[in-house]
């Protein structure tokens, strides 16, 4: 069958919205025709709500829902990964069961990988799936799970064989949260924000059509998950289609968003703000400071330096040429950004840093910014892994001599308990 | 803005890097640095004329091939990363583009040609003996049409056939009563003394002028704003070079530590190489945005040039002195030895750190412009 052209497929896409959208449906009941149309995912293949479109069209499908107003299918939060490693990896049982409502926003998903044992080290988890009877039985901690108090599901890597070497004894489930064995604790941080949970299981229990892949496959179905978590990477895009529109689907859209997006409200503090530099710099008269004066240029100069390095990354792939190492410092130079922002604005405010919340400038922004900033470079791989990657893979360095993948991994030392 | 270069763009940096590493392996640097001239006059115009290098910039109606900063930038990078010892600088970045921004049409014509042949070099001189690169610290006069005072810290200066100088009439101050000349490298008066320098890549000379005639270029009186104009222009010429010794530097250190065993590994495999080169990437990346960006708004004639010049010295000044110093690190005791060509590069960074201002002059001069530019 030969590819359709971009205007057949525009074409073919406003017709159907004329002819089906209606903002008085409701969010499910709308996203259900989108479902049934293939409209919602159009990448995704015919059998399982998609019409098999190269993922080019996506843009087109967008730019025709944005233009007449027309809500997408849920796409803010985990569910997007759940989906795309279910599509990749998952059973026709689980398509069956999940994808349909995924896309209608029904079910909310959550991630359990990262463990307080294992943070960089994710595939040094701990966490227990031993077999009982036919089913697994789960015991141990996760951590950093955005959105288990809310989630249905959650994607689980768990270690299910301990005479294996490490990458080779990790399993990945699909976990009922709602059940007695799974308990969610939101966990505080420093900036005084709870947007993350901890999870404790104590003999929570997985059905075993639930399994994904075979066992020992674990990490190779995780790092499918972390590819396209890499991919969305930011979680802050504004998934709204149409603030401020009138209409039932309208507004059960907005609080569907409202509610995802409720983790992420401090994310701006954590990237430091940069915007707000010269408008405090000028209202505080430290634009007349000759030293902060040049920490102000240093931080402007990174950060414009670093948005013309993502365009270089952008242009060089719009013409299809191979990627430079541009591409790949991104991660690395927020980070650095962060840091020089909040030291610019602690120079700013003096003594109003000491205080906080209202009483502190902008209503608290400022202080929350200071306080927001350490978390950049720790969270969605540390600046030292994303130094590991660079230098390994765009510069070609060898890998360090490792320790913990020659050997069966009950055999690999452990953290050493705090006395 | 353009944000890449192009497929010929990339053709013409290949074939002039590969002719580059023929003609200036640092054998050869090593040879013209110690020398008086610093460089082979011959060898370079044979070069010179094969590339076209002179007359990049350079219009067509006077001689030259008409391309803009974008391609005088890649040039300059090239040139940057192999240390060429030749008078490409202060001719080509200096005074072709002081000759442009102030030269009448007629007296481009006279003097462009030359240039973009190659068989005429050039300079620009307008720092004095306190080394100051703004116009109000020019004492040098102009009465009629002789010229009085001293120059100093004039690239190639001792060499250059031909001298663009910035003077004043007697009596004015600031901006006010500022010309170009033209003097001739042989002009009667003018006494030329080479400098030693630190860095021996980079030939620096002081210029005596007792009653030298020189040729008015452009307006009487109205150098300033040409002047300011070729001074951004400048910078932005000098960070694309630095950015090419700054890779430059960056690839000879991860070389090194690949090859280089210790402990029975790869110093490469050692995590504090790693994060070291990781880092060393980043800042020349980021440097390399900044320069690349500024030579295009330079093209485009975007109005944010002043801004975006000093932005781009500035980065570039902290990038390549930073990476110079990682670099002699990297290498070890044998980095800091004569006979390794790290010391080359680190003392290129460091001359290029100091010439036409260090990153704090131009972290403030873009500050100054950033209320123009938002």
């Amino acid at each position: 069958m030969s590819e359709p052209t971009e205007e057949a497929v525009r074409a073919e896409v406003r017709a159907w919205l004329e002819a089906n959208w209606n903002p008085e449906l409701g969010l499910v009941e709308w996203r259900l025709k989108l479902c049934e149309s293939g409209w919602g995912a159009p990448h995704w293949p015919r059998q399982w709500y998609g019409r098999d479109l190269p993922v080019k069209f996506n843009s087109v499908v967008d730019e025709e829902f944005a233009r007449i107003g027309a809500v997408g299918v849920a796409k803010a939060g985990i569910r997007t990964l759940a989906a795309a490693t279910i599509l990749a990896h998952g059973t026709d049982l689980h398509k069956e069961k999940f994808l349909k409502r995924i896309l209608t926003g029904e079910d909310t998903w959550c991630q359990l990988f990262s463990e307080p044992g294992s943070g960089s080290d994710l595939a040094g988890a701990v966490t227990r799936a031993d077999r009982r009877g036919n089913k697994w039985v789960i015991n141990g901690q996760k951590v950093w799970t955005t959105s288990a108090h809310k989630a249905h599901w959650g994607l689980l890597l768990a270690r299910a064989d301990w005479d294996a070497v490490k990458h080779k004894g990790l399993a990945y489930f699909i976990l009922d949260m709602k059940q007695p064995g799974v308990q969610v604790h939101p966990l505080k941080q420093m900036n005084g924000h709870a947007s993350f949970n901890q999870v404790f299981f104590t003999d929570a229990i997985v059905e075993p059509e639930f399994l994904v892949s075979d066992v020992g496959d674990g990490w190779k179905v995780a790092t499918t998950t972390l590819m396209h978590e890499r991919r969305g990477a930011d979680g802050l895009r504004n998934w709204a289609t149409a603030a401020g529109k009138a209409g039932r689907i309208y507004e059960e859209e907005k609080a569907e968003v409202a509610t995802t997006m409720e983790p992420y409200k401090w994310y701006p503090q954590r990237a430091g703000r940069v915007d707000l530099v010269m408008q405090r710099a000028r209202e505080t008269g430290k634009i007349d400071d000759p030293v902060v004066r040049q920490e102000i240029a240093r931080l402007l100069i990174m950060s414009k330096a670093a948005e013309w390095t993502a365009r270089r990354a952008r242009a060089a792939q719009e013409q299809g040429r191979p990627q430079g190492p541009e591409g790949s410092l991104g991660k690395l130079v927020s980070s650095h950004i962060a840091r020089q922002a909040a030291r610019v604005h602690t120079y700013i405010t003096g003594a109003d840093a000491l205080l906080s919340g209202k009483d502190s400038p902008m209503d608290g922004v400022i202080a929350e910014i200071l306080v927001s900033v350490p978390a950049g470079s720790i969270a969605g791989g540390t600046d030292e892994i994303q130094r590991n990657i660079i230098s390994e893979r765009v510069l070609k360095m060898p890998k360090e001599p490792s320790v913990d993948t020659d050997r069966p991994f009950k055999d690999v030392p452990r953290n050493i308990a705090a006395s | 803005m353009r944000f890449s270069f192009t497929p010929e763009q990339d053709e013409f940096r290949t074939s002039l890097r590969r002719a580059l590493e023929a003609r200036s392996p640092t054998k050869e640097v090593r040879r013209q640095m110690a020398t008086e001239q610093g460089f082979d006059r011959e060898g370079w115009q044979k070069l010179n004329r094969e590339m076209g290098l002179s007359a990049v910039h350079i219009p067509e109606t006077y001689g030259g091939a008409g391309f803009g900063y974008g391609e005088l930038g890649i040039v300059l990078e090239e040139m940057g990363r192999s240390l060429l010892c030749a008078p490409f600088f202060s001719t080509a970045a200096l005074a072709t583009t002081a000759i442009l921004n102030a030269g009448t049409d007629a007296q481009k014509k006279a003097l462009l040609p030359k240039i973009a042949s190659g068989d005429v070099t050039a300079t620009l001189a307008f720092s004095e003996l306190g080394g100051q690169n703004d116009a109000a610290s020019v004492a040098l006069t102009a009465r009629g049409n002789r010229l009085n005072g001293t120059k100093s810290f004039v690239l190639d200066g001792h060499t250059a056939d031909l001298i663009v100088v910035l003077a004043r009439r007697p009596g004015s101050t600031g901006d006010d009563g500022l010309s170009f000349y033209t003097v001739d490298g042989g002009a009667k008066g003018l006494t030329r003394t080479p400098l030693k320098t630190m860095d021996e890549t980079r030939k620096l000379a002081r210029l005596e002028f007792k009653d030298v005639e020189g040729k008015l270029l452009g307006i009487e009186g109205a150098a300033a704003a040409p002047f300011a104009r070729t001074m951004q222009q400048v910078l932005i010429c000098l960070a694309n070079e630095m950015v090419g010794g700054a890779d430059r530097l960056r690839e000879d250190a991860l070389a090194y530590v690949q090859m280089r065993m210790q402990f029975g590994r790869a110093l490469a495999s050692f995590q504090t190489m790693k994060h070291k080169a990781a880092d060393m990437l980043v800042d020349v990346e980021l440097a390399k945005s900044a320069a690349y960006y500024a030579a295009a708004a330079l093209d485009e004639g975007d109005k944010d040039v002043p801004m975006l010049a000093a932005l781009a010295k500035a980065a570039a000044s902290e990038a390549y002195l930073q990476t110079a110093i990682h670099a002699v690190q990297m290498h070890g005791g044998i980095g800091f030895t004569w006979d390794n060509d790290t010391h080359l590069w680190f003392k290129r960074a460091k001359s290029s750190e100091i010439l036409f201002g260090d990153a704090n002059l131009h972290r403030e001069k873009m500050m100054q412009h950033w209320g123009d530019a938002r």
